[in-house]
């Protein structure tokens, strides 16, 4: 009996040693000497402490980072303010999720009566306009439904008309919103073979609609960054309702303790300084001939 | 063809040139790899033993648990892991989210039952007889435990592999309680989904095949050490 408790009790031992060698060595990435570790363990706690104040957690939507604008503009943001800038990139509707529940410290994305209600519930303050873009109907160059030129709604309702295929987010994200709301307006319920939902980011649904030959509905931005990649083509564009409006925002630190209240008040500060609006409205020029993003900082709100 | 080709050359490219991101990303996913592989071992053989070599009630459910744990989908180990390590979360103030830390424990989720199972299958191959007579020189539980490891070590030395190829190609789970982030919680498998949203195949493929290539080196070690094993 004796024997078999020992046995046990040095399982254990090891089973706690692996646990603390492993949050001591990834955690604090130094390498000490195993008499000094718990010490060390009790640093890097420390400087775990620290390093959370420092860290910014900014939930956003696929656009920013597909189309490379976040690329830019973090280094930035963490040389200005010293923060390290943590971007979860994910679908508007799961990033206003995750600033609801307290677990982002600023938010920027794309569906402003998504965002407003955010607002009144008291999860997001200091939301503010950054800039805007557009969205833009794309499908292949032969055009089965025949909606070039058409304006979003008459395009949409060819679409279902003529029962072309036609791929949607279907993720809750700020286009995925958009492009629902157009549906409604043209008073379409999309369903049926010809409409097919991919529940992922914009780049992954443009190549869907690539592969197969489909319509969808994208923002600019991630267009440009693969039309590269793609033959399909920009088919309707331009009227009022394509308008893609980006606001940055805090996570409320008065509803949530944990928030970083300093840090989420830093970035939607960063995001309308001057410097950080002159690089968004020359962020793509270059490679593309043509700017992804238009600077909106201190304008008034679009109706 | 040509895209192939072209992610074939920037691969070589990347890897000549040494590009310091291609290098960070690809140590990290070493690093969190290869600390959830050791982990798990500490915790996937002992129990895999206890699981072959031991009698106890409801084994055969345990036993049954680890077998299906075996091909555990790692994103809802990713989900699993997040819900717990999220700041609001029953384990939120390790402060662990979106840190290498949270994908090591992610990966040892993974691995344990990996390693267990074939570890305790290689564990039961053992000739009943031998472990009689291991006892019948005196032998204590432990050193019984270490005469046994030593007997099935090219099966564990499987285990290790499978372990580490499982966690070193996953993407659910690391996406999610790491979050991609450059610099700190960037691997292979995120980057190259990154690169395939935004469009950059050529560099996709050539993440892909350093991937392929890190497991290849990995597994090669190993297999060398198996093999060497098998002359003495």
């Amino acid at each position: 009996m004796f024997k078999k408790t020992r046995f046990w009790a040095i399982m254990l031992i090891v089973l706690v040693m692996a646990a603390a060698v492993a949050l001591a060595g990834c955690s604090g990435q130094k390498q000490e000497s195993p008499k000094e570790e718990q010490k060390a363990g009790r640093q890097a706690a420390e400087t775990q402490k620290d390093t959370n104040k420092k860290e910014v957690i900014l939930a956003t939507t696929t656009s920013t980072v597909d189309s490379g604008l976040l690329d830019v503009l973090k280094p930035e943001f963490e040389k200005k303010t010293g923060y390290a800038l943590t971007i979860v990139s994910v679908g508007t509707g799961a990033a206003l999720a995750m600033g609801e529940k307290g677990e982002a410290d600023a938010l920027l994305v794309h569906a402003p009566k998504a965002e407003e209600k955010v607002v009144e519930k008291g999860a997001a303050v200091n939301r503010q306009l950054v800039m805007h873009n557009d969205f833009i109907l794309i499908g292949p160059a032969s055009d089965p439904a025949k909606i070039k030129g058409k304006p979003s709604v008459e395009a949409f309702k060819a679409i279902a008309a003529a029962k072309s295929l036609f791929i949607s987010r279907g993720d809750d994200s700020g286009t995925n919103k958009k492009e629902l709301k157009i549906w409604e307006a043209a008073g379409i319920k999309p369903s049926g073979d010809w409409y097919q939902q991919t529940g992922t980011g914009m780049g992954q649904t443009i190549g869907v609609a690539n592969e197969k030959g489909g319509y969808t509905l994208t923002d600019r931005a991630t267009y440009l960054a693969q039309k590269k990649n793609i033959d399909l083509r920009i088919l309707s564009e331009g009227d009022k309702d394509l308008l893609n409006i980006y606001h940055v925002m805090q996570v409320n630190p008065a509803k949530f303790s944990k928030v970083n209240a300093e840090g989420g008040k830093a970035f939607v500060d960063f995001m309308l300084s001057k410097e950080t609006q002159e690089l968004i409205k020359n962020f793509g020029v270059d490679k593309f001939g043509q700017p992804l993003f238009f600077p909106d900082a201190g304008k008034e709100e679009y109706k | 063809m040509e895209l192939i080709w072209q992610g074939f050359v920037q691969a070589v490219r990347l890897l000549l040139a040494g590009d310091p991101q291609v290098m960070k990303i690809t140590l990290l996913t070493l690093k969190v790899s290869g600390s959830a592989t050791f982990i798990s071992l500490f915790m996937g053989i002992p129990l895999g033993a206890v699981l072959a070599l031991t009698r106890f009630p409801g084994r055969k459910i345990v036993f049954s648990l680890v077998n299906t744990g075996m091909g555990l989908p790692p994103v809802v180990v990713g989900l699993w892991v997040s819900i717990m390590l999220w700041r609001y979360g029953p384990l939120g103030f390790f402060h662990l989210m979106y840190t290498p830390a949270a994908m090591v424990i992610a990966q040892c989720v993974i691995a344990v039952p990996i390693i267990t199972g074939i570890s305790a299958a290689a564990f039961q191959q053992v000739d009943g007889k031998l472990r009689m007579q291991i006892k019948a020189l005196g032998a204590s539980r432990i050193q019984t435990i270490m005469l046994m490891v030593r007997e099935v070590r090219l099966p564990l030395l499987a285990a290790v592999m499978a372990g580490f190829g499982g966690v070193v190609s996953e993407i659910g789970a690391s996406m999610m309680v790491g979050g991609n982030v450059l610099d700190r919680t960037r691997v292979l498998t995120t980057a190259t989904v990154m690169e395939v949203s935004k469009g950059n195949f050529d560099v996709a493929i050539a993440l892909s095949i350093i991937l392929m290539a890190l497991a290849y080196g990995v597994t090669l070690i190993l297999t060398l050490m198996q093999q060497r094993g098998t002359r003495t």
